[in-house]
Order: structure tokens, then sequence, then C-alpha cells
């Protein structure tokens, strides 16, 4: 077991994937020479060598695009897009074709890719590079999309993504990769993607969240457990497509309560979807309205604002006890 | 640094094989058996043969809105003829003639336009990809493809198409750049016929040529007469060759006409003069390629009436085996992924049980209903 921060596990996902399966490749901007403008492609050119770690033309639709492509022609590319706020470039590619070349063809030509791109705010970036727009994938048919919280699961799922056979948008919390490390164990591990994890059990109400955003919840559920005698129980999880209905729904009709949480803005937002699947679901069961705490429905602010704009435990802890004293 | 004029490493040629009136420029004629030839012929035939057909069944409403390409049978079989299987081919939508002498069965392409998903399925054994109707983004997973080709280092190459409109989207831009930036194995063939819907082609670049593009992204382009089989045949057999040798990517601008409709939505008098049509109907590709080979004594009339005759037996079948097709109401869902996931399954419940009770199963209410709907499922 090492301990790794979830830059380094990314990085050792790609590795183990790049050493098992010559059809695995890395395209993207600067990911060779350079390693990555965060590093996550550290040594994978040296080792790997630049016919399978590719130091692409800035331009995101070809990314994206010849990656289908190679798909075709029996390789497995992981795509790197620089910033997600870049990959809006690329979305023509993976809608029209990424997404539906499976079923367009009948299963003949399908497209095993995997776009990676850091999301998120939280590190005091330039404008344009702090958005979660990761509802906007979620919306396509075809498309699976998952979102790590830590260097453990980053590991395991980009690993299940790259082997998956469909595509898979692999949002990573760019605020997370350097910000913790975990345990994570030797042998090459993996996870189901659609499956959330309860990662912390509770009787009093749930906490919903994924990537960047499990990290005030966490903090949250310590303060509302010390402070207040909250017991609440967590829920990251980790892909938005699939959604786990049945963790969220099994969870709920136990606490009966429930507050969900992300950094993406609040309209047509991923908390819309996990409340639907909510009402559909548990309805009966609910003691209280269910809350979200979300960006506000506007642009991402400049970085000297951007801290007060993010979910923070003051504003779970708020929402949590509203939903609790209701 | 003093102020003088760059030489650019690379060029543009142009290239014109057979007139309009089916006399050869015997200097750059391509040796091409009869057998060939007539191959060649027959297959422009047919795809001239299966447009015209096309649009009778779309006027019939037996297909939906189709987009024939009559008057470009030469500038997408020339490259497609070229290529042998291994090979790529990625097409646009205007090249059936391309699509049916690589071994799609014509069927398939009737139940494409006529709305079925199996249409876009690229038979066993035929390495291309389907009709591609986003514009120009074709391009981005053809040179994916031809990279494909490279790391394998199997000697094959991937030939893709646009339209001269499709030379202004971003997705052209990107692939042909990076096509010559990793020296690709990668063809790109421009069919250029005048008309993007109803925009001319001067309105869709201040360029002299598209071939001219090539230079820019570091490689060579060619001006070829689209309706000259024998200059397309030559062209592209040119830049297959090289892009196999690691001569990297080519552009061939094939310069054509769209002599019928963009499609049977669109009414292209109100954007062109009949006359020009006129003029371009009288460099017909197929007219002009039959002329030369009553000259070489390649084919007269009664071969070709033979050919006709076996041509129009042959898509009669194919249209009654596209309407034969029954497509299967609940395939969608077993498509979207490799697995299909819990939330598709109990969409695909909900699905079962509302066409249940619209076909007057279990509980249901009679096909009266939704008569329709009743068909679809019965
Ligand atoms: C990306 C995209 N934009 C718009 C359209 C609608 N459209 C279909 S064909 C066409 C014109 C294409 O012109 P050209 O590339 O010259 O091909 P042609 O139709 O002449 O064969 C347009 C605008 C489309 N299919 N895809
Ligand atoms: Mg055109």
């Amino acid at each position: 077991m090492a301990q790794l921060t979830m830059a380094k596990a990314l990085n050792l996902a790609m590795r183990e994937a790049m050493a098992e399966d010559p059809t695995v490749l890395i395209l993207g901007q600067d990911v060779g020479q350079d390693e990555g403008v965060f590093r996550i492609t550290e040594g994978l050119l040296k080792e790997f060598g630049p016919d399978r770690v590719v130091d692409f033309p800035v331009a995101e639709s070809a990314i994206a695009g010849v990656s289908v492509g190679l798909c075709m022609a029996g390789f497995k590319p992981i795509a790197e897009m620089q910033f997600s706020g870049f990959g809006y470039h690329a979305f023509h590619q993976i809608e029209n074709h990424a997404s539906r070349f499976r079923n367009r063809t009948r299963g003949r030509f399908t497209c095993p890719m995997v776009v990676r791109m850091p999301y998120g705010a939280g590190i005091r970036a330039i404008e344009h590079h702090s958005e979660s727009r990761e509802a906007i994938w979620a919306h396509l048919p075809g498309l699976k999309v998952v979102i790590p919280s830590g260097p453990r699961n980053a590991r395991a799922l980009l690993r299940a993504s790259i082997f998956d056979p469909d595509p898979v948008m692999f949002y990573e919390p760019k605020a997370c990769y350097r910000a913790f490390k975990e345990e994570v164990p030797e042998q090459p591990e993996t996870m189901e993607i659609g499956k959330a994890q309860v990662v912390r059990a509770g009787s009093d109400v749930t906490i919903i969240s994924y990537g960047a955003s499990m990290r005030p919840v966490l903090e949250a559920a310590d303060e509302l457990m010390e402070e207040y005698q909250i017991d609440a129980e967590l829920i990251d999880l980790l892909s938005l497509v699939p959604l786990d209905t049945e963790a969220i729904t099994a969870s709920v009709k136990k606490t009966g309560r429930c507050v969900v949480v992300h950094e993406a803005p609040r309209n047509c937002g991923p908390a819309a979807e996990i409340i639907a699947r909510i009402v559909e679901n548990a309805l009966m069961y609910l003691e209280a309205p269910v809350q979200r705490v979300t960006g506000y429905d506007l642009v991402m602010p400049f970085f000297n604002l951007e801290r007060a704009y993010l979910p923070d435990s003051t504003k779970v802890i708020t929402a949590v006890k509203e939903v609790v004293n209701f | 640094m003093p102020r003088g004029k760059i030489e650019l490493e690379n060029y543009v040629e142009s290239l014109s094989i057979l007139d309009a009136e089916g006399n050869v420029d015997s200097s750059l004629e391509p040796k091409l058996e009869p057998q060939e030839l007539r191959k060649i012929l027959r297959a422009m035939l047919l795809a001239r043969r299966y447009d015209e057909r096309m649009l009778k069944l779309q006027r019939q409403g037996r297909i939906g809105t189709y987009g024939p390409a009559l008057g470009q049978e030469a500038a997408s079989l020339g490259p497609a003829y070229v290529l042998s299987k291994n090979d790529w081919l990625v097409p646009s939508f205007r090249e059936p003639a391309a699509m049916l002498y690589r071994g799609w069965p014509m069927e398939r392409l009737i139940l494409w336009w006529g709305g079925n998903e199996i249409g876009a399925r690229t038979p066993d054994g035929v390495r291309d990809t389907p009709i591609c109707v986003p514009v120009a983004s074709q391009c981005l997973y053809g040179a994916g493809i031809a990279w494909g080709c490279k790391l394998r280092h199997d000697g094959t190459v991937a030939v893709c198409f646009v339209g001269d409109g499709g030379t202004s989207e971003g997705d052209f831009h990107e692939a042909m750049n990076v096509a010559g930036a990793f020296n690709l194995p990668l063809v790109c063939i421009i069919q250029n016929n005048q008309w993007a819907i109803s925009l001319p082609r001067k309105k869709q670049s201040a360029a002299t040529t598209l071939a001219q593009k090539a230079i820019s992204y570091g490689f060579n382009g060619m001006q070829v007469d689209g309706n000259d089989i024998l200059a397309m045949i030559t062209a592209a057999g040119e830049a297959v060759d090289r892009a196999r040798r690691g001569g990297g990517p080519t552009i061939i601008e094939a310069v054509t006409y769209r002599l019928g409709v963009h499609t049977t939505a669109d009414d292209p008098k109100k954007y062109r003069t009949e006359e020009e049509v006129e003029q371009w109907k009288c460099r017909d590709p197929l007219s002009r390629f039959y002329k030369y080979l009553k000259k070489r004594g390649v084919l007269d009339d009664k071969a070709r009436d033979v050919m006709e005759e076996e041509i129009g037996a042959e898509i009669t079948a194919a249209v009654e085996n596209a309407e034969k097709y029954e497509p299967d109401i609940l395939e969608p869902f077993h498509h979207c992924f490799e697995t299909m996931p819990n939330y598709l399954e109990a969409q695909l419940g909900e699905f079962r049980a509302y066409l249940d009770a619209a076909s007057g199963g279990e509980g249901g209410a009679s096909g009266q209903d939704n008569p329709a709907l009743y068909r679809q499922v019965h």
C-alpha cells in the first residue's frame, strides 16, 4: 500500500492500463514532454513512447474525433481535455459520434474511449478554468459520466473507465488533485461504474454528493455530529450516469431526509435528477422537502470571489438543519 | 531579415484526362484493361440508376428525404476504385457510387434513407464507416482511422470525403491539420459540387481553389476534373500509393456538379439557374466516359443495354429486399451500451407496457386507439 495523491493515483491507473494493453493510448495537449499541465501523465511518455502518449495540437474537436476513429481502428484512447472549460469544442464529436456509433451501427463500431478532464473551482485559476458542467454530458444518451472524489476511487474508476466498452466522460475534481493522500493498494484495483458508495452510515439524514464537494460534505458531517448530534449518512455517487438509484433510494427510505450537494449550477443540475428519483421511489418516506446546496445559476465568478460561491460545510450544515428541523 | 517572397515546399496541381467529348489525353491515359473499364462504367451507371430510383421511391413515400448524388458518380467512384479491401473509406453522404462499389448491399443504403439504423451498420468484411450527416465531422474520425493504420504499420490507408461547404467547418481544418502534423495516411477528397445547399462555391471561401488548402497544412493538393473518372482514378491512385508508402496526406479537390436537388426537401430554382445546370449536363461524367469506351471499342450500345437491364433488375431486387425489412421496435434499447444499465431496463419495461396497452395486449385498448403504433408492434 502506498500513500498517493489523486494526481499520482490517476497516473498509476493509466500506467497500469497501458502496460497491460498495448491498444491503450493517450492523446492530449502537453501530455507528453510536459507530462500534462497538472502532471497527471508524468513519466508516461518516457515509459510508453510517442506513439502511445501523443502531444496533440491545440484542437479539442480533433482530440475527440480522432479518438473516435482510433476506436474504430481497434484502439482504446484516453483523450485528455486540458480543462473542462475547453471540452465544449469537443462536444460535437462526442455527442454526434462517440455517444452514438454503437447504436447507429448496431454494434459494428463502438467507442471504448475515455475523455478525461479536470473540472471545478478551488485552485484560484483564471477565467474559464473553474466550471462544473457535468450535467451537460449526463444529458447525452450513450455516455457514462464518472466523477471520483479521492485517490483510491480515482484510480479504480479510471481503470474501469479505460476498459469500459463504451465512452466515459471522466471528470476529475482538480481541487482534489493534490489536496490529500490516501492509501492505494499495490495491485490494480477496479470499481463497478454506476455504483455509489455509502462513505459513512447514519440515521438522521442522507447527504448525497460527488467529486470535489465530498470534502465539505465530510467536514459538515463531522460538525453536525459533534455540535448538533445529527447523524448523517453520506453517499458518494462516483458516477452520474449510470446514477445509483438503488443506493439513493435505500438511504432516503432509511433516513427520511435528504440534502443534495454539488458545485454545478442548480437549474437542471444533477440534484434535480437525483431528487426526481427520490420522488419517484421514496416519496412516502420523506419527512421533509429535499434541499439542494449547489452553485448558483451564475457564471462562475473570477477566483477572488470563488470560495464564497462554492458549497462549503456551513451551507451544508444550514441545509441539513433545516431538513432535520422541518 | 530583408523583405522577400517565401517559397513554399508544397504545391497544387491540376489534372484532367478525358474531355467532355470523350477524347483522351493519351499521354495521361491510365492503363486499364477493357474488363476494368466495363466494371467502372457499370459502377457509375449503377449509382446513377440507384439515385434515380431513390428519387422515385421518395416521391412515392417509400423512403424519407433523399439526397441524390447525380453527376458526382466519377468523383466518388474513382477513389473507391483504387482502394484495396483492407483500406478504409470514410464517406460523407454523397458517395453511393463509392459505397456500392466497396460492397455495401444496396438495400442497406435504401434502409438508411428509409429511416433504419441497420442502414448504418457497415456490412461484415467491409471496412467503411457509414453515411455521415454532420458536415465535415467524418474527416476527424477519418484522421483517427488513418492514425490507426499508421500505428499498425500494415500499409493500409483511409480516404475521407467532404463537400465544398464542409471545407468551411472547423472539423475539416482540424482534421487536415492533424493529418499533416502527424503525416497520416489519409487522402481527403473534396467533392466540390459548386453548391452547399444554396451557398455557391464562391461565397464559401475566397480561396482560388479548395485544393490549395493542403499547402497550409504542409502537404500537396490537386484540383481534378471530378467528372472525369480517368483523372479521378489517376489522382486518387497516386495519392493512395503515396500515403501507403508513408508519404503522408493529400487533398484532392474533385471539381464536379450537383445535377440534382440538394435533397428532396430542396428547390434549387430558388438559388441557381437552369442554364447553369444545362452547362454542367454537357460535362456529365457518365456520358463522357461512355463516349470514350465506345471510341476504344470496349463497349457498344447493345452491351450497354444489357448492362442497364441487369442494373434495373438489381435495383428492383434491392428495393424489394429493403421493403421486407422489419425493424425490431425494442432494438434501440439494446444498443445504447454494451450492457443495458438498470435505468434503461426500467425504461424498457415502461415502453413494453405502453406497447402492450396500445396493441391491445393485457388490459390494454385495442389497436383502433392507435392504428399506426398497432401496425408497428404487429
Ligand atoms: C454540421 C452541419 N451543419 C449543417 C448541416 C445541414 N447541411 C446538410 S448538407 C449542408 C451543405 C453541405 O454542403 P457541402 O459540404 O458542399 O456538401 P453537398 O451537400 O454539396 O454535397 C448543410 C448545411 C449539417 N448536416 N451538418
Ligand atoms: Mg457542395
